[in-house]
């Protein structure tokens, strides 16, 4: 039995038909072809599929489409603005802190709910706050570089 | 990996969500950060999953000397909660801070890991410690559990199967106390090997176990020697009795710390 999920997706309220069981990583990919959130581990250990729920960093291969009913996403699609990339995305590109790029999405969303909670968050705040959002290739030193630079500048 | 096909319902008031629990096969979901990955391990197989996560259970307050910490306080709303930040609760902080990791804790709650009833979580052993009491409530009745007596078992506890936990009540130990949790995580799965809460003061130490039992439990007077303690491939009983040893000796140590500051 299909339900209707009508929600606000970077900025643009959108509606589309879901199951019971369909996983909010599935429908923003396959429903609303979103394809910047990536499906890594699919078992809520890996963070590739990190987005904002309300302002917040959930990994959205463990939230039902359903949950996410009249409440606000923000997928990594949604963070640039008129042509110019967010300070994050510009912090990642000037620190070296993506290689592959599969994790970024994941870790630049990640990073935005941390630093909107004020405040320049020092190293071991970062690295905790990164504790859901594994790097294969990079190591972390490149991405809590870019991390920190955000925080500083803001 | 997906879930079993399953029907969804969003429950608009308790009454609402005790009644659509009704239906045998249906569960209740809160943050689902339990849930969710059973559900898509095809371990749980609910017909309906009843989405309790916008009822107005959520925050913690304080009446009469006892805390209430609704059952959809998330972590980070632990983590974040002022009410909390005092000597005698700070291991309740402090364990939050440890579970999961940031996009778990903004959606898991604390009546979610309650019911759940993982043996091996962190919180249920600061709540014991404390002496927490759960309220109940299902059609017909409410009522109220100590929280030892509601554990009953891994992954069980005495929830009926139309019952939903709504208060968790804390009693705010005298003053002059401070309570502290210290664990050694599993490094893959992050959840406690050993998890040792502890709250001391004028009232006496008490300290409670996780990680080692079928269930997280106050420890007896008789000390972690009577103890029943398990080992499994990765830590044996041996190795989990002395590492629960040396964490309760510091988990006590930082809670007299913290209660010698709670003037």
């Amino acid at each position: 039995m299909p339900d209707t999920v009508t929600f606000v997706v970077n900025g643009e309220e959108r509606s589309l038909e879901v199951q019971g069981r369909t996983l909010l990583v599935h429908a923003l990919r396959d429903g609303l072809r979103l394809t910047g959130t990536h499906i890594g581990c699919d078992t809520s250990q890996c963070g590739a599929c990190t987005v904002l729920l309300d302002g917040r960093a959930v990994k959205s291969c463990t939230v039902l489409a359903a949950q996410a009913d009249s409440r606000e996403v923000t997928t990594i699609e949604g963070l640039a603005a008129d042509g110019e990339l967010h300070p994050i995305q510009r912090a990642f590109v000037e620190h070296h802190g993506l290689q592959c790029g599969f994790c970024t999405p994941g870790v630049i969303l990640t990073a935005a709910d941390l630093l909107s909670r004020g405040g320049s968050p020092s190293d071991d705040e970062i690295r905790h706050a990164l504790r859901g959002n594994l790097c294969r290739c990079t190591g972390y030193q490149g991405i809590v570089e870019s991390i920190k630079a955000v925080g500083t500048a803001l | 990996m997906i879930p079993a096909s399953t029907r969804y319902a969003r429950a608009t008031d308790l009454e609402h969500a005790l009644s659509l629990l009704a239906e045998p096969e249906a569960k209740a979901i809160a943050g689902g950060q339990s849930l969710i990955p059973v559900m898509k391990l095809r371990i749980a197989r609910p017909s309906l999953v009843v989405d309790i996560s916008r009822l107005d259970l959520r925050g913690v307050t304080e009446r009469d000397g006892e805390l209430h910490i609704g059952p959809l306080t998330t972590w980070s709303d632990v983590i974040g909660s002022d009410e909390l930040d005092r000597p005698a609760l700070a291991a309740i902080p402090e364990c939050a801070r440890g579970i999961g990791d940031l996009q778990v804790r903004n959606l898991g709650t604390i009546g979610g890991s309650i019911a759940h009833a993982d043996p091996a979580s962190d919180m249920p052993a600061v709540l014991l410690a404390l002496g927490a009491r759960l309220r109940l409530r299902s059609p017909e009745t409410k009522r109220e559990l100590r929280l030892a007596d509601a554990l009953l078992g891994p992954f069980l506890t005495a929830l009926g199967p139309q019952e939903l936990l709504t208060d968790i009540v804390v009693p705010v130990p005298t003053r002059g106390s401070g309570s502290a949790y210290v664990s050694v995580e599993h490094p893959a799965s992050g959840f406690a090997v050993v998890g040792a809460a502890a709250v001391a003061g004028p009232g006496g130490e008490t300290v409670a176990l996780t990680g080692v039992g079928a269930t997280p439990f106050v420890l007896s007077g008789d000390g972690i020697a009577a103890a029943d303690i398990f080992g499994d491939t990765f830590a044996s009983a041996e190795y989990r009795r002395d590492l629960a040893s040396v964490l309760t000796e510091r988990a006590l140590a930082s809670a007299r710390t913290r209660a010698s500051e709670d003037s």
